[in-house]
């Protein structure tokens, strides 16, 4: 099994140590870091558009002087709440719910979780967090240029992306920055899927079967799978953009636009291009951003139920399907687009296809719940959290996903709150219940529980207020990507969206209770042993935090199977401490 | 702890529906003869998926309830993994024949078919920020567009060349949409420079314009009346503000206007 083993002397030094490292655990903190600090702007940005939306006159202290371009007196400008929301979604779906869930915990645990001393390509894998982070910094600089941020959202639609500045503001020095950011960030996206699939393939552990690997390293497996082809997709996507953009090239624009009243200098491309490219990433990357969060869930929920996962061959064979026909379904984002309407039957029955693994996913977790001892700890109650959003978010894929109902509800805000529960909520609890569960393991102390379900409670409660209102003025017609709400039928729902906005605000501060959980804990926390949860893979056979070859010269056997709880295990099920046998205990 | 999340989740799942089931919020009024399959379409994937919600919702409540602070012992799921499987294919797997052959008659009926060769037939440029409309006039043919001659400044918005161009001269150009009720329409949709989009809530129709294609859309609407037409297609900082209307007249009325409108050429 274990054909390849990798060794590296323990670094000297503190550049050596936590910065320019190569181990695969400092890597891994390096990423979630950067997803912190990408989660907190994104939210920020959130925030900004949400206050514009539902009182648009009224200044916003302090913005004025931040950004005196685009919020001259503290009041957003239409152009710069499209720059906000164009930020607000490209940080949040490339630098939060890419990077935190499959590179931040994937680079921290998979090894870990397969019995091996690091990835297998440890270079490598730190020059894919170095290039992720000159990524975040080419897009965030965009908010310093002198036209502002692009304003093409995180779809960048060409040509409105491909035709520069005389396109509006942000379109532009921002626009070229936004395409060179999600260039590169393809380029560190695909080194680490390369690493992730041979470090599981060819690092495990004795007795690491495939059948025993935890369904986590499955999942960032498949994910990492998904991300080599849709990312292989995107940067020369972006390459192409840039062509367009800075050497004249057409790919992406057809002749006879008039910009300005400027007939522009091409001829023979197809916007359409670069919506089919731009989606055979994008929908795939929709399973990117929440597989990794499946695996959490699957790996984190059996160790407070205090039984295995019902069915995880099941739960696998789902994952694979899930990952094969995301590549088939990316023209529901196109129904309308103006591309073959024969095609659009095509594409929707895939996508309706594809909801019967995720249902059958979303089954296997409530048929665990059943009939559980459940220890109902932080981790717990957000992968519960996670299952009530993910259907909520789920369920409305059934009317996108016909393009009868799309004709009437694409563009508008079901859309809106639909994509955010299934990908942003569903995959933000992934990363929660990741955090409060790992997070004794990451740092050898323990969270607060007080603090942690005070955290979920008001973000459990707030995300509802923010997002399930969405479905509603979606169904009312109300069109999103708009900085203001000035048409008459749009008017009535405006207190809608002072009730979302001041959901969002609540939701937002609930977020300080986690950051200062979050601190507090890695300074006082009470310490942590080496297996608090009781849990039964890999991670928890080595100390908390592990050391840096991660098993301390000892590399694990494994004996048996990722979930060996309750009845299956060594006192049958009583619910006392030995209801479990970790995978590299001794075979009996 | 977990009963209070069972009661949270059933309060949430229970209210969400209520507010769908009571139509709370819902679409406006359909105005389109295509319309009332699209709202029927809807309403069935409403009811289906909604009990769906609601069932999923409250089994995690149920067993949420159930296993929290219990002294038995740990119970598998009567069956396995096995009754999952099989409630998804048969449950989700009828939705999704249902919904995917009702769905694509519903799709077809709009997108798919040709449009009644007697519509009036008009042609829409969207541009940043605004829509224009044109009818052919009297001769009942439309001027051939020049991109290089489009100017918004002298009002040339679909790049017309009347010195050169005979059938140019009597198109009428505006900026909302006159149609007459209970007739076939046949819109060919042009975008000038970006994307946009098409969208008339009453109409329950959508569709976006692309740069460099032609775009036919066709409906029939139904009752008389002055909606609003808005841009859903994100196309730069004035998006939220390109909207047009489209007024439903009589055919007397329409004629009537058009006489006027030709007239003023």
């Amino acid at each position: 099994m274990t054909s390849a083993v990798h060794h590296h002397a323990a670094p000297r030094g503190f550049l050596r140590t936590h910065v320019f490292s190569v181990d695969h655990k400092v890597i891994g903190r390096q990423y979630l870091d950067l997803a912190l600090v990408a989660v907190v702007t994104g939210m920020v940005l959130s925030w900004l558009m949400r206050l514009h939306l539902a009182w648009p006159e009224t200044p916003i202290p302090g913005l004025g002087k931040l950004s005196p371009n685009g919020a001259a007196g503290g009041v957003i400008t239409p152009e710069y709440y499209l720059s906000l929301m164009t930020m607000h979604g490209t940080i949040m779906v490339f630098f939060v719910l890419t990077t935190a869930p499959f590179a931040g915990f994937g680079n921290y645990f998979l090894p870990i979780q397969i019995g091996a001393e690091d990835m297998a390509f440890p270079r490598i894998n730190m020059m894919s967090f170095w290039v992720t982070l000159v990524a975040f910094l080419v897009l965030i600089s965009a908010f310093f240029v002198s036209d502002g941020p692009a304003l093409s959202g995180w779809t960048a639609y060409a040509p409105l992306s491909a035709v520069g500045k005389d396109a509006g503001p942000g379109q532009g020095t921002g626009q070229t920055l936004w395409a060179v950011s999600i260039a590169l960030f393809c380029v560190a996206q695909l080194l680490g899927s390369l690493n992730f699939i041979v470090t599981t393939l060819d690092l495990r552990a004795k007795g690491m079967s495939l059948a025993r690997m935890p369904l986590s390293t499955w999942a960032w497996f498949i994910t990492a799978v998904i991300g080599l082809i849709a990312f292989a997709v995107l940067m020369p996507a972006c390459i192409l953009l840039l062509l367009d953009r800075l050497a004249g090239t057409s790919f992406f624009i057809p002749a006879g636009l008039v910009i300005s009243d400027r007939l522009q200098p091409h001829s023979g491309g197809s916007p359409l291009l670069w919506q089919h490219l731009f989606w055979f990433f994008g929908h795939p990357e929709v399973y990117i951003a929440i597989l990794p969060g499946f695996g959490i869930i699957s790996h984190v929920l059996p160790a407070f139920a205090r039984k295995p996962l019902l069915g995880p061959r099941v739960f696998i064979v789902c994952l694979i399907a899930i990952a094969f026909l995301s590549y088939t379904v990316w023209g529901h984002h196109m129904f309308l687009s103006g591309m073959n309407p024969f095609s659009a039957t095509l594409f929707s029955v895939p996508t309706l296809i594809i909801t019967i693994p995720a249902t059958i996913v979303t089954l296997l977790w409530i048929g665990t719940v059943y009939g559980a001892k459940l220890r109902l700890a932080t981790p717990a109650l957000f992968c519960l959290g996670f299952i009530s959003v993910f259907v909520s978010g789920g369920i409305s894929g059934f009317f996108l996903a016909q393009p009868s109902i799309d004709t009437y509800l694409h563009g508008t805000y079901f859309v809106v709150g639909h994509f955010h529960f299934v990908m942003g909520v569903a995959a933000m609890f992934g990363i929660f219940a990741g955090i409060y569960f790992w997070f004794p393991k990451m740092f050898g102390r323990m969270m607060s529980e007080t603090l942690g379900k005070w955290h979920f409670w008001l973000t459990f409660i707030g995300v509802y207020g923010v997002f399930m209102p969405m479905h509603f003025i979606g169904l009312a017609g109300n069109v999103r990507r708009y900085a203001a709400f000035t048409d008459d039928y749009l008017k009535p729902l405006v207190p809608v969206h002072k009730f979302m906005t001041i959901a969002a605000l609540l939701t937002g501060a609930a977020q300080l209770i986690f950051l200062f959980n979050l601190i507090r804990s890695r300074i006082r926390g009470a310490r942590a042993t080496d297996n608090p949860w009781q849990a039964t893979t890999l991670e928890w056979s080595t100390a908390s935090p592990p050391p840096f070859d991660n098993f301390g010269g000892r590399p694990p056997v494994v004996a048996r199977g990722p979930q060996e709880y309750g009845a299956s295990g060594a006192a049958g099920g009583d619910g006392g401490s030995d209801d479990y046998v970790m995978q590299a205990a001794p075979d009996r | 702890m977990g009963k209070l999340f069972a009661v949270v989740v059933a309060i949430i799942a229970l209210v969400s529906a209520a507010i769908f089931a009571l139509h709370i919020w819902w679409l406006p009024p359909d105005i389109s003869a295509h319309g009332v399959r699209i709202d029927r379409q809807l309403s069935e994937t409403m009811v289906s998926s909604g009990i769906l919600f609601v069932l999923a919702q409250l089994a995690l409540a149920l067993f949420v309830w159930q296993a929290s602070g219990t002294t038995r012992g740990i119970k598998t799921f009567p069956g396995g993994a096995t009754p999952m499987v099989v409630l998804a294919l048969v449950l989700v797997g009828a939705e999704i024949l249902v919904l995917t052959f009702v769905g694509s008659k519903v799709w077809a009926s709009i997108y798919q078919t040709p449009p009644d060769p007697n519509s009036l037939q008009i042609e829409v440029q969207a541009e940043q920020f605004a829509f224009y409309f044109r009818y052919a006039g009297a001769d009942g043919k439309f001027g051939a567009m020049h991109p290089e001659l489009m100017n918004d400044a002298n009002e040339n918005f679909f790049g017309l060349d009347p010195a050169n161009d005979s059938t140019a001269r009597d198109d009428i150009v505006v900026g909302s949409l006159t149609i007459p009720v209970n007739h076939p329409i046949l819109l060919q949709l042009h975008a000038k420079d970006v994307n946009h989009a098409f969208y008339v809530p009453e109409l329950r129709i959508q569709q976006d314009f692309v740069p460099g294609m032609v775009i036919p859309l066709h409906f029939t609407a139904t009752k008389t009346g002055k909606y609003e037409i808005v841009c859903t297609q994100l196309c730069g900082l004035g998006h939220y503000n390109m909207r047009a209307y489209v007024e439903v007249l009589p055919q007397d009325q329409f004629d009537q206007w058009l006489k006027v409108k030709a007239a003023q050429q």
